[in-house]
């Protein structure tokens, strides 16, 4: 294992801080001692395989789950007990796996229920539209009919129009062409320099390593590995996701079940 | 002329159980419950318009100025307390706990009121109706009934479609989490579906007043309609429920010129055909279904 241990100088000014956030689904620990923390115009990776947690992470972050134990800080307040709408209005805002748009609502109208509570800042529906040029003329129509990069767009817009300072992705290229993959992400350099700080869960490693400053790997639950992109080899990325030497056969599994 | 009397005299009472069925399917639509006490708050209303409005010195059909307000703050404080405590436990609680409700509601409507029926008093215009013909008369208490039914529904899908509360009300009824996530109060947004469905039936219980009497049993036959209302037209479409209501009332009055003994199994019968041949109702989506 490569360096696990968390660096607490950064705390005084970042965005997001979770310490030692602990998640239990029923009997099951989904999500066990895991910190990490986001500065305004950071991209944190949280890379895993499927199960590791990543997603009960974020959306623990977003209100959706109540943490066993653990603190989740925004601005410095804390917030692990605030009701996820309430999170939204401060300025957190989800873009939850699946896309889970408002089937029987217009594209623009999933757009005015994201922006109906949004924290004051820069984005609003004009600004989407500039951001995604094919919205605005489509704006009428059910979301239903759209494609599926089409269908994470208007996710994503949705949650933009909110003002977020802290953007927190689910698996956002689930399901999609890597053409369509890498149009989507486009968009985030350009909202990070408007200086929000983006969490992005993604179980396609290369993806997430392209787009982020910091890495961190989740393995059943618990930290296996954090670092930058530039410092992490692929071997030890591969231990820290597999949970085991996966390349040096069946002897490197020893202790592993 | 009189089998168009039984479609025109179907049409009006269609109005009524349009009114009647508008609530209990925005409650199922928009929290997912199935609010077994519908008819019989429709019935507390009437009760209240009867015995509770005079006091405030309001009587007969203006008691609706009072009453529906009161059951809109009546709805909303009980979807925030009771229902939503059963909702958070399991579906098949809020069912228990509205029949629980049910029972409480017509046996304490026994005790106080007995069992005589009552009706809201609204002078002479009872008996006065509208010839169209020889043979055709319409009564204007119908034809007013009908013409609420219509303003309400219209102003229920207008605050549905264009305003924010509403467009946050039809978000969360596609998707509770999803709106959370867009900073919706789930909570209120419940409670603001709760006391729109409750005064809405408070509507339909002093319209049902005044058209004929009530008692405290009347709820159930009612709700039975309500449900059969909200089945043809299909949940979650608000015009659909006034055709639904309609088409349950047309069939009524046709399986009664027929023979009186039919009439309501004229009705209970178009019930079955669209659930059996379009089960999610004339304007409902298959995806309310799932």
């Amino acid at each position: 294992m490569t360096d696990t241990t968390y660096d607490h100088s950064a705390r005084s000014d970042s965005l997001l801080d979770v310490s030692e956030l602990t998640v239990f689904h029923g009997q099951l620990c989904a999500v066990d001692q895991v910190s990490f923390h986001v500065n305004a115009g950071e991209v944190l990776a949280i890379i895993g395989a499927n199960g590791a947690g990543k997603s009960t992470l974020l959306r623990t972050i977003a209100g959706l789950h109540k943490p066993s134990s653990g603190r989740i800080s925004y601005k410095g307040e804390e917030i692990s007990k605030l009701a996820a709408h309430r999170r939204v209005r401060k300025g957190i805002s989800l873009v939850p796996e699946g896309r889970r748009l408002f089937a029987s609502l217009s594209l623009e109208e999933n757009l005015q229920v994201g922006a109906q509570n949004a924290a004051p800042g820069p984005f609003n529906i004009g600004y989407v539209y500039d951001l995604f040029d094919w919205m605005h003329e489509r704006r009428n129509q059910k979301v239903r009919q759209f494609s599926g990069g089409e269908q994470q767009a208007v996710a994503i817009a949705r949650a933009l129009v909110a003002n977020p300072q802290v953007l927190l992705l689910d698996e956002v290229s689930l399901g999609l062409a890597p053409i369509v993959i890498e149009r989507i992400y486009e968009f985030i350099p350009n909202i990070v320099t408007q200086g929000i700080g983006v969490v992005l869960v993604e179980q396609d490693v290369t993806q997430g390593l392209q787009v982020a400053t910091r890495v961190h790997c989740l393995l059943e639950g618990r930290t296996s590995l954090v670092g930058t992109p530039q410092e992490l080899s692929p071997s030890a990325i591969e231990r820290a996701y597999f949970g085991s030497d996966v390349t040096h056969g069946p002897a490197a599994q020893e202790g592993h079940v | 002329m009189s089998w168009v009397n039984a479609l025109v005299q179907g049409a009006m009472i269609g109005g009524f159980y349009a009114l009647f069925a508008c609530g209990l399917s925005l409650m199922f639509g928009v929290m997912k419950v199935i609010n077994l006490a519908h008819g019989d708050m429709a019935v507390v209303a009437g009760y209240t318009a009867v015995f509770l409005a005079p006091k405030l010195h309001v009587a007969g059909v203006w008691s609706f100025i009072v009453v529906v307000p009161l059951f809109a703050l009546v709805g909303y404080v009980l979807q925030r307390t009771l229902l939503q405590k059963s909702i958070d436990r399991d579906p098949f609680t809020t069912l228990l706990v509205t029949f629980g409700l049910s029972v409480v509601i017509e046996n304490l409507l026994l005790q106080i009121y007995s069992a005589n029926g009552q009706s809201v008093n609204i002078g002479s215009l009872i008996s006065k109706s509208w010839q169209v013909s020889s043979t055709l008369y319409i009564s204007y208490v119908s034809l007013v009934v009908l013409a609420v039914a219509v303003l309400m529904l219209g102003a229920l899908q207008l605050f549905l479609s264009k305003t924010g509360t509403g467009r946050q009300i039809r978000a969360v009824s596609d998707d509770r989490e999803a709106a959370q996530l867009c900073g919706a109060n789930y909570r209120h947004l419940f409670g603001v579906a709760a006391a729109i469905a409750f005064g809405t039936v408070a509507l339909a219980g002093i319209s049902f007043g005044i058209m004929t009497q009530f008692a405290p049993t009347s709820g159930g036959v009612n709700l039975l309609f309500a449900f059969e209302t909200v089945v043809i037209g299909g949940i979650g479409s608000v015009w659909g429920t006034l055709i639904g209501g309609i088409l349950l009332g047309m069939a009524q009055q046709i399986g009664a010129h027929i023979n009186p003994a039919y009439q309501i199994l004229a009705g209970n019968a178009l019930f079955l055909l669209v659930l059996a041949v379009r089960p999610q109702g004339l304007f409902g989506k298959k995806t309310a279904l799932s």
